[in-house]
């Protein structure tokens, strides 16, 4: 579903609309664009770039999009999640909850309109999992974006505005 | 963050798997680059000695041999001949000149040639100090020679007897001093790595007694001055009766003559004049072409392994390329996620490929250079002959644009698998 939400994938049936713009009838290219501007994905096992440091695995979605590649940004909300010291590691340095951290944010540095999570608390033990809910809430509020999450975990129940049981 | 970073960035990753690829494509290119080098330079050196030289008058034996000795001085000559049995080629119509070489002596290997001045004005020597040699003993000395020995103006030396001993050969020392009174300016003929002497100091270097003064002076009448010039026209071309006429040095001995010829005709008559004497007229043109065709065949022989050498380095550079796009296809598939295009990531593979070839072309380079240095040093010990290790050929440059659009073909399969991945499959199946 995500997939499809974020143009990665085409469906069967039906139609994506944002605002005006028919996702799938964008050019490939178009779309790819249009999903580095205004979607930041979460997945369910965060992953990274291995041959790239924090700081550039954070720059990359910057450098991807064509937009300045704003470093301090990047730290301040390193800093922000406990993670600044962490800034020249390489990502299999980290753990698990470490990674997810780093992951949001790379999610959300370009501030998007859009942030679709998939199972981003699954993997994470309780302390982590709220650590992760209380960012990704902060973050789409201090961003004005939409929070779309996929999941199972039911410790997202009292957060969540809409809930859609599929 | 830039695409050549990231492509840099992602090949230090997995330095090992690309490491063999690289190492291959080095060596390949630097022997191709080290062949083309010495192809250029030998080519160079056989041109700039022969320079005009179309003949060799010596004693029999090897042509090549008397080429290679006399010419080049790279190799022991083949005997001594008579000038009396020498006259009836020197002084023939069809030769415009002869340039008498008499050598066997050494100065700390250096050959010790005794000649007249046409020599050093046929190769256009400049002097950088001190006159051409004018009486016994005197020396004038190449450039190459005046380094290796640090001999100055004025300095004295001792030969020694043979073309290979060195100086604390005691038993084979000549005991008459010889004393620099010019060195010649670097010219990149073989005359930089020879010391020049009147060629009577080599008779009387290896007489028992001395020749007298009057002897000596009579022979620079003969041999030191220019070969008779004929003009052009039917009528000049008879020389004067003086030439052929017997001199006092008639029964001197000589190690051979640079010939060079008036006319075509020179190598259909002049070896008849020769046919039942112990000496022999070999032809640079030939010798050198046969030495050529024989360098070449080894030359190519290696060449076809350094192609094979390259061949297999772009095969394991597209292995490694493609093994690693399986191992990173997730990470390819979250940069399309991020926003990346499909050229984006097609570009990257072409770039990693791009970059890998450049290494290669960089330690190709360095290695090429080390070879030529080695190369260098070694034909120096045996030959005072040396490469320039800073040379450079355009063949090369044709070499690295070639090695790059390789790199490009070799990355093409796993770069249009990469523009082709499907995202969302990528994706789900980690």
């Amino acid at each position: 579903m995500l997939h499809i939400l974020s143009g990665l994938r085409a469906p069967t049936e039906g139609i994506v609309l944002y605002d005006n713009t028919h996702l799938y009838q964008l050019s490939s290219g178009q779309r790819d664009a249009f999903r580095g501007k205004n979607i930041g994905l979460i997945f369910q096992t965060p992953a990274f770039i291995q041959s790239l440091s924090v700081l550039e695995n954070l720059m990359t979605p910057l450098y991807l999009n064509h937009q300045p590649q704003d470093q301090h940004k990047a730290k301040h909300l390193l800093e922000k999640v406990g993670l600044y010291h962490k800034i020249h590691q390489r990502p299999f340095q980290l753990s698990i909850g470490e990674q997810q951290r780093v992951s949001i944010i790379r999610a959300v540095i370009q501030s998007p309109q859009l942030i679709f999570a998939d199972e981003p608390t699954s993997a994470l033990d309780d302390k982590n999992a709220h650590q992760v809910i209380e960012l990704l809430l902060n973050i789409s509020a201090e961003n004005n974006s939409s929070l779309l999450v996929v999941t199972h975990d039911h410790r997202w129940s009292p957060f969540i505005s809409k809930t859609i049981r599929l | 963050m830039n695409l050549i970073l990231l492509a840099w960035k992602n090949i230090r990753h997995q330095w090992l798997d690309t490491l063999l690829g690289v190492l291959l494509l080095a060596f390949g290119l630097g022997t191709i680059s080290i062949l083309i080098l010495i192809e250029k330079q030998s080519s160079e050196q056989f041109n700039r000695n022969i320079k005009d030289i179309d003949m060799v008058l010596g004693a029999k034996g090897s042509p090549l041999q008397l080429i290679l000795a006399n010419v080049y001085h790279v190799d022991a000559p083949t005997g001594n001949i008579k000038i009396r049995d020498a006259k009836q080629v020197i002084f023939n119509p069809t030769v415009a000149m002869a340039i008498p070489l008499a050598y066997g002596d050494n100065f700390q290997q250096w050959r010790i040639v005794g000649t007249d001045s046409n020599y050093a004005q046929h190769y256009e020597m400049k002097l950088r100090e001190g006159i051409a040699f004018k009486e016994e003993y005197d020396a004038t000395i190449g450039a190459d020679v005046a380094r290796a020995t640090g001999l100055k103006l004025g300095d004295t030396f001792l030969s020694t007897h043979g073309l290979d001993q060195t100086e604390n050969d005691e038993e084979h020392a000549h005991h008459h001093e010889y004393k620099v009174v010019g060195i010649f300016e670097k010219s990149g003929s073989v005359i930089d790595r020879l010391i020049l002497t009147p060629i009577e100091t080599i008779w009387h270097a290896h007489e028992d007694s001395e020749p007298a003064s009057s002897e000596i002076e009579e022979s620079n009448d003969s041999i030191n001055s220019p070969p008779p010039m004929i003009k052009k026209g039917p009528m000049m071309m008879l020389r004067p009766a003086k030439a052929m006429a017997p001199s006092p040095n008639d029964n001197k001995e000589v190690t051979a003559y640079l010939i060079k010829s008036r006319m075509a005709m020179a190598q259909m008559i002049l070896p008849n004049l020769i046919k039942e004497t112990n000496m022999q007229l070999a032809f640079t043109a030939i010798e050198v072409n046969r030495l050529s065709q024989n360098f070449g065949l080894g030359m190519d022989t290696v060449k076809a392994v350094a192609w094979v050498i390259i061949g297999l380095s772009f095969f394991s550079i597209f292995i490694s390329l493609f093994n690693s796009l399986k191992k990173r296809k997730y990470e390819l598939a979250l940069m399309r996620s991020m926003g990346a295009s499909q050229f984006k990531v097609f570009a990257l593979i072409i770039t990693e490929s791009l970059l890998l070839v450049s290494t290669g072309i960089i330690f190709s380079w360095l290695l090429s250079r080390l070879g030529l240095s080695i190369l260098s040093s070694q034909l120096n010990n045996s030959f005072h002959y040396t490469m320039n290790v800073s040379d450079f050929s355009i063949q090369e440059v044709y070499l690295m644009v070639a090695a790059l659009l390789f790199g490009v073909m070799a990355a093409l399969i796993p770069a249009i698998n990469a523009y082709k991945m499907d995202i969302s499959k990528t994706l789900a199946h980690e």
